[in-house]
């Protein structure tokens, strides 16, 4: 079958991507949390597997890891609580972390395991792009796994036009030059970037993260771009409100 | 063989595994810094400053009550008598005159002990560059004097609150700045450690030790190469810049001291080539210490500067090719090393430094072996933790 990244693309809407921490607030909150995104709409999910040393990420994020990790979250538990997730949750399943804790469980078996569940992509922010199309590109195509890679606002364009060419189902769009959380709202450099982007004609859709929080900058974000990605905001909220209160995010956002 | 290839790679170490926020400024560095460091006016510029604001060359000082002590020749390659008190002044100097000819106006550093900050807040002064040091909570309290020396030299220093509050975690919020600061910032890392080329463009900075090493030998002892080379390793720069110019001389023994902490077994040290498996650190592939999870482990070692839970790539690369002996050395070891240097030499070393002297703990050398240690640091940041330890107030 084709992989469901690809088929989300395909429509006719804004999507909105929810980022949140595998293992957080509770250790077994994960499923519930995804199933209950679904139910309210958002496109697609990426699951964070949390690591010791998150060095793109804001204090939220690390908070969010660091609480996860001491509730025992593992690579392993992550798949164990994973293993169903298909009989109920049909949208896109991206697995978002650092590439060291992939690195151990062994590349291979991770994307096989991540095959299984049925998950669509992977995110390693550190695993560039020479290294993954030199040593790791045929295992996720073997397992059918999209890899995605970032750009941002300093990204020339000769590398965008490479990363283009390299990827396939979207392109992580970091909104400014900041790690995650930090900053919130859009000025005109992020608007000049987002028209800049939108004009290369790029074959893949982008998806804007970093800085999104509430309506107003998805609208902003989404304006030239498919997409949307919400992390910190909707790990804050999490925090605040507990896990039953999925539905009031999601709702201000759209 | 044992040097960095065109990717940054010593054997499987190394490369750069970074986030591609991070991807321009590194490619920047990457595609210059080789040509930045060797051409002529760089190079003028860095040996009058090493030699002239430094203090260099730095002696070679045979330690005979020492050398009696545990029988064989040790010659000290005072690193401790540079400005600033350690070899990390030695690689600030090259890299602030690589941010001026990059253009940058805002300088970032991580520190452990102080000293690499110290050094930093150090040449930023000299070249009037805003300057901003990250350093782990725990580490401003143990290393006070060296916090105090930074502030009055203009820089400012910020607290990594996050994990075990010292050296990768400082690492880790000064590779954050620079993702927040991608334009007008260089990162001035301390260590042989990181994304290529810093690795490689530490070690060439620091390699002035063993290049000095060589002609200081051949007036004293006849002989270029000593039998032995001894350095203490935390990330490894004093150890990467004291081996350097004898990688490739098979008759030089290199070896390295790491710190063991409470001991390699207590669950409280940081013996990476003991504990450690390959891995992903601060953008490298090396040798770090981290759960079967893939979690980096919070390392303990009672001297801040080796308080970290990798070694640089070079050093996984002669650990694993057998090029160099590996030991380590617990804090009561290195603790009574330090005060034997100061007794027999009058020397007071740093407790990092320390380790490397604590080699006679673990290897016996024969009478006619010539060893040259490198004396990395000076202990005045640590005479508190001397006095506390030994009780001497």
């Amino acid at each position: 079958m084709t992989n469901r990244i690809h088929q989300k693309m395909q429509e006719d809407k804004k999507l909105l991507s929810i980022y949140f921490t595998a293992g957080y607030p509770a250790l077994n909150d994960t499923v519930q949390i995804i199933q209950d995104l679904e139910k309210n709409g958002v496109d697609m999910i990426e699951i964070g597997l949390p690591f010791s040393d998150p060095l793109a990420d804001g204090p939220t994020i690390q908070d969010s890891s660091r609480a996860a990790l001491k509730n025992g979250m593992t690579t392993e538990k992550l798949f164990e609580q994973l293993k169903d997730i298909r009989k109920t949750v049909s949208i896109p399943l991206v697995v978002m972390g650092y590439f060291n804790p992939m690195l151990q469980y062994g590349v291979a078996e991770f994307c096989k395991k991540c095959h299984e569940i049925g998950i669509d992509g992977i995110i390693m922010p550190d695993l560039p792009l020479d290294v993954y199309q030199a040593s790791y590109q045929a295992i996720f195509k073997k397992y059918g796994l999209i890899n995605v890679f970032l750009i941002t606002p300093q990204t020339s364009d000769e590398r965008i036009q490479q990363i283009d060419a390299a990827s396939d189902g979207f392109i992580y769009m970091v909104s400014s030059a900041s790690v995650t959380g930090s900053k919130s709202g859009f000025g005109n450099t992020q608007t000049e970037y987002f028209e800049r982007i939108a004009k290369m004609n790029l074959k893949n859709p982008q998806i804007v993260g970093f800085g999104i929080i509430d309506a107003e900058t998805f609208h902003a974000a989404t304006k030239n771009a498919k997409g949307a990605i919400i992390g910190s905001a909707f790990i804050k909220h999490l925090t605040a409100n507990g896990i039953g209160a999925v539905s009031d995010f999601i709702k201000k956002i759209r | 063989m044992y040097h960095a290839d065109e990717k940054g790679y010593y054997g499987e170490f190394g490369g750069a595994f970074i986030p591609e926020m991070l991807y321009p400024n590194i490619e920047e560095l990457r595609s210059k810094y080789l040509k930045i460091m060797y051409e002529d006016s760089f190079q003028k510029e860095f040996h009058q400053l090493l030699k002239d604001y430094v203090g260099r060359p730095s002696p070679l000082y045979f330690a005979k009550r020492l050398s009696k002590k545990h029988g064989c020749k040790i010659y000290l390659k005072r690193e401790d008598l540079n400005h600033t008190g350690a070899h990390k002044v030695n690689n600030t100097i090259g890299q602030i005159l690589m941010a001026k000819r990059l253009g940058k106006t805002r300088i970032i550093a991580e520190t452990g002990a102080g000293q690499h900050g110290v050094a930093t807040a150090t040449v930023c002064a000299l070249m009037g560059m805003e300057c901003i040091v990250y350093m782990g909570e725990i580490d401003i309290a143990r290393q006070a004097p060296n916090v105090a020396r930074m502030k009055m030299l203009g820089a400012e220093v910020r607290p990594a609150l996050s994990g075990s509050r010292t050296l990768k975690d400082a690492t880790n919020e000064a590779i954050r700045d620079w993702i927040n600061n991608p334009v007008d910032t260089h990162y001035i890392i301390g260590s042989a450690i990181g994304p290529h080329p810093y690795p490689d463009m530490v070690t060439r900075f620091q390699s002035i030790i063993s290049e000095e090493i060589k002609w200081q030998l051949k007036e004293k002892e006849g002989r270029e190469n000593p039998d032995y080379v001894v350095a203490c390793i935390g990330g490894g720069s004093n150890a990467a810049g004291t081996y350097y110019h004898f990688l490739d001389e098979p008759e030089v023994g290199i070896i390295a001291v790491e710190a063991a902490g409470k001991g390699i077994e207590s669950g409280e040290s940081a013996a990476t080539s003991a504990l450690g498996k390959v891995g992903i650190i601060h953008g490298c592939k090396t040798m770090l210490m981290q759960t079967g999870d893939g979690q980096i482990t919070e390392p303990y070692s009672i001297s801040a500067g080796l308080d970290y839970p990798g070694v640089g790539p070079m050093h996984a690369h002669l650990h694993k090719s057998g090029r160099a002996e590996f030991y380590s050395a617990t804090d009561d070891e290195a603790m009574t090393a330090g005060l034997e240097l100061s007794q027999l030499e009058g020397i007071i070393p740093a407790i990092e430094t320390g380790h490397a002297f604590a080699i006679f703990d673990h290897k016996k050398f024969k009478p006619e072996d010539v060893v040259v240690i490198s004396l990395s640091g000076r202990g005045d940041k640590d005479l508190n933790t001397y006095i506390d330890y030994f009780k001497l107030a």
